[in-house]
């Protein structure tokens, strides 16, 4: 089959690999009929997740159909047309048990490696380095999905592919990104990062019962979006100062909730954003945190931080003796996906959410370096790609 | 989920005695001593491994052997080994593991010195001075060892105690979100265990207490025991040890202990191995062996998966292939993914 495989830093190619195999008596192989590229496939693009090999195949929202079961699989046959979320998650452990599914206990089965980083290790997910299992990914023709009776999702017929695909990792993250906001009605929120992830935050923190929500970005195709079709006040951090504009904006009191939608990779202007890249250049710290500092910084008092954006390893500079003095919370998470599709995936067909509007591009999985590059330098105003195998 | 305690095995057997979880904290008086001496060592690696890296002719001159390829080669080796080692040291002093890689590099260098004897365009001499002055410094790394393994307790574990046992002690623990009995009566039908311990090939069960235990050995061998049961409290507690001319004389424990909160069952396992050839074979089989500890911490790892989810969890790359992430080559198979699944 044909895949997309990382080889290096901003070196993807599309190869021929063998076809996924049924390992284990509880998976099922599904045949991709659409994958997309995530905001968070680029920090494995620009190289900073040390945990990759040559070869690994990338990518971890895809959707299909299932080929085959393994004898142990009761809820899915061959046919059946499902969403696959990112977390690999055995439905069993206590974390499961808590729907903590991103945390689950059992299917990292590199689990030392991450415990030798953080403690202990969170679930599997496809595609996203050894260090979370070593899975292949979803950028390709086909792939082995494990406990296929706890992770994939049925889809009905009715709706396309592009309805329902972003219900495997960015649609329940932003949605869990304002769930987390604990939104009281009459609340202001304020979301960093207005890519895909940080659109359906500010769609999600509406629905919850924010009043107001501000959009931050640079890139005013973003910021657009965020104004027009997600109904965002918005905010330009190259051409204002983002926490004396948040301050006018709320009198002084702050956004009741703050979410972090941009990461590890978080841009930063001027004396700040030099010194993360210098110090994430010599290995100092391996992830920059412009707009978590800034969000911090910008709560008002006893607000929540929440923090969908995806980071690795240590930050430097983290102000926390704003957490402290000011009680605020921070509420932050690989996404439980299996928490939230099926009542999302209820809103879609209702009507209430169409998340067909960030779709930008849509090109073939043979042109998947191609689309990494586009959507990496944010040329032709990239905001989603869908490929199809 | 999985954690690991260390423990080393002279003395008294201290599984009679009562258990404390986090003894080991207090360190005797020489330690500020032995930091020193250890710190000092470490500098004397790294500025040796630099001199063997970047002057390996000059170096091979002063200790009196022929200025050839496959001396400065083996100089530069040394020169590697050297720094890795004084940077442990200095990056981690307390800890006694560094100092003996330190005497194993040494008598590593002793041996490279009589080798280089042989040879017509050696210098006797100097040799002979070059290998007094390692067996020196090798006599104050096993004293700074040996002092530092004492210091660190019994309840650490690592260092010179263990290193000179006669066994091979693992102590593990794992949360299995499952009752105690489910978990114990698993256990007590030993044919399961290979199930979830990556070592060994089959169990053979007798009778109630006697069984046939059948492991994999280094270079594709196998090695045999009987076993018996010593101690069984249904649910709570199981004991067993190897019978007379076993090829590995080993003993373990498991302990199964209803979590908090009716979370499940924690598993405490203690096993102990001796390996054939006495204090030799076991330093053998601590230094060039697999890790013991993590070892059993997998197996531990794949029992709850096994009990949790009824398979070992696999990725294609965490498996032993040669293309890592990349899905499966057709004429492989995952060795331990059939069994997981029949015993349920």
């Amino acid at each position: 089959m044909k895949a997309n495989c990382w080889y290096g830093k901003k070196d993807m190619r599309v190869e021929n690999v063998p076809d996924p195999k049924i390992l284990n008596a509880h998976d099922c192989i599904v045949r991709i009929t659409s994958t997309a590229i995530c905001g968070s496939d680029l920090h494995l693009y620009n190289g900073f997740n040390p945990a990759m090999q040559p070869g690994d195949i990338v990518g971890h929202e895809f959707m299909g159909e299932v080929v085959e079961v393994g004898k142990s699989v009761q809820k899915l046959k061959v046919g059946d047309r499902v969403t696959v979320p990112f977390p690999i998650s055995c439905g069993s452990c206590l974390s499961c048990q808590r729907n903590l599914f991103s945390v689950c206990e059992n299917s990292n089965p590199n689990a030392a490696m991450a415990e030798e980083l953080w403690g202990h290790s969170p679930a599997g997910l496809f595609g996203y380095s050894h260090l979370l299992g070593g899975y292949p990914g979803g950028q390709a023709e086909y792939a082995r999905v494990p406990y296929a009776d706890v992770g994939p999702l049925k889809i009905p017929s009715e709706l396309d592919d592009e309805q329902v695909l972003f219900l495997t990792d960015i649609l329940p993250t932003g949605y869990m990104a304002a769930e987390q906001c604990d939104i009281q009605r009459g609340d202001t929120v304020a979301v960093w990062g207005c890519g895909p992830v940080g659109q359906f935050a500010i769609l999600s923190a509406f629905l919850l019962g924010a009043e107001r929500v501000i959009g931050i970005d640079r890139f005013e195709y973003r910021l657009r979006m965020a104004r027009e079709t997600c109904k965002a006040e918005t905010l330009n951090y190259a051409e204002n100062d983002v926490h004396h504009a948040l301050m006018e904006m709320t009198g002084g009191r702050g956004p009741d909730a703050v979410i972090d939608a941009s990461g590890m990779e978080s841009h930063g202007l001027g004396l700040a954003g030099a010194y993360d890249r210098a110090k994430q250049a010599m290995m100092l710290e391996t992830d920059r945190a412009v707009a978590l500092r800034q969000a911090i910084m910008a709560v008002r008092n006893g607000g929540v931080v929440s923090v969908p954006g995806v980071y690795a390893g240590f930050i430097d500079k983290f102000p926390m003796g704003s957490v402290m003095n000011r009680s605020l919370t921070i509420k932050t998470g690989q996404t439980h996906v299996q928490r939230y599709h099926h009542h999302l995936l209820e809103r879609i067909q209702k009507g209430e959410i169409d998340p067909t509007f960030i779709i930008t591009h849509r090109l073939r999985l043979d042109e998947a370096p191609h689309a990494y590059q586009v959507f990496n330098d944010k040329q032709d105003e990239c905001m989603k790609v869908v490929l199809k195998p | 989920m999985a954690t690991q305690e260390a423990r080393h095995a002279r003395g008294p057997d201290r599984r009679q005695q009562p258990r404390s979880w986090d003894d080991g904290g207090h360190r005797g008086n020489g330690q500020a001593g032995d930091e020193r001496l250890s710190r000092a060592l470490g500098w004397f690696s790294i500025g040796l491994g630099l001199a063997e890296l970047t002057a390996p002719n000059a170096v091979a001159r002063l200790i009196g052997i022929p200025e050839d390829d496959s001396n400065r080669r083996m100089l530069r080796a040394f020169g590697m080994r050297e720094l890795a080692n004084g940077v442990g040291i200095l990056a981690q002093p307390r800890e006694s593991g560094w100092m003996w890689a330190r005497v194993g590099g040494d008598l590593m260098d002793l041996a490279f010195l009589g080798n280089n004897l042989r040879s017509d365009e050696a210098q006797p001499n100097r040799i002979a001075a070059a290998a007094a002055a390692v067996a020196g410094v090798t006599a104050l790394d096993v004293l700074c060892g040996q002092r530092m393994g004492q210091d660190g307790g019994e309840a650490q574990g690592t260092g010179a105690n263990r290193l000179w046992s006669r066994h091979i002690d693992v102590r593990q623990t794992v949360a299995i979100n499952r009752k105690p009995e489910e978990i114990y009566s698993f256990w007590r039908d030993f044919r399961n265990l290979p199930q979830f311990m990556s070592h060994l090939e089959r169990v053979d069960v007798q009778d109630d207490r006697r069984s046939h235990w059948v492991a994999k050995a280094p270079a594709g061998r196998t090695v045999e025991w009987d076993a018996e049961v010593t101690e069984d409290q249904p649910n709570q507690r199981l004991c067993w040890r190897s019978l007379e001319r076993a090829d590995v004389d080993n003993s373990g424990e498991v302990r199964f202990e209803r979590a908090p909160g009716d979370r499940g069952t924690i598993l405490r396992v203690e096993m102990r191995y001796t390996p054939p050839g006495g204090i030799f074979g076991a330093i053998g089989a601590k230094l060039f062996g697999e890790e013991p500890q993590m070892q059993v911490r997998d197996d531990l790892r794949r029992l709850k998966q096994v009990l949790e989810t009824g398979e070992v969890t696999v990725a294609e790359g965490s498996m032993a292939i040669t293309h890592p992430a990349q899905a499966w080559a057709p004429h492989t198979q995952p060795a331990h993914t059939q069994p997981a699944d029949s015993g349920r």
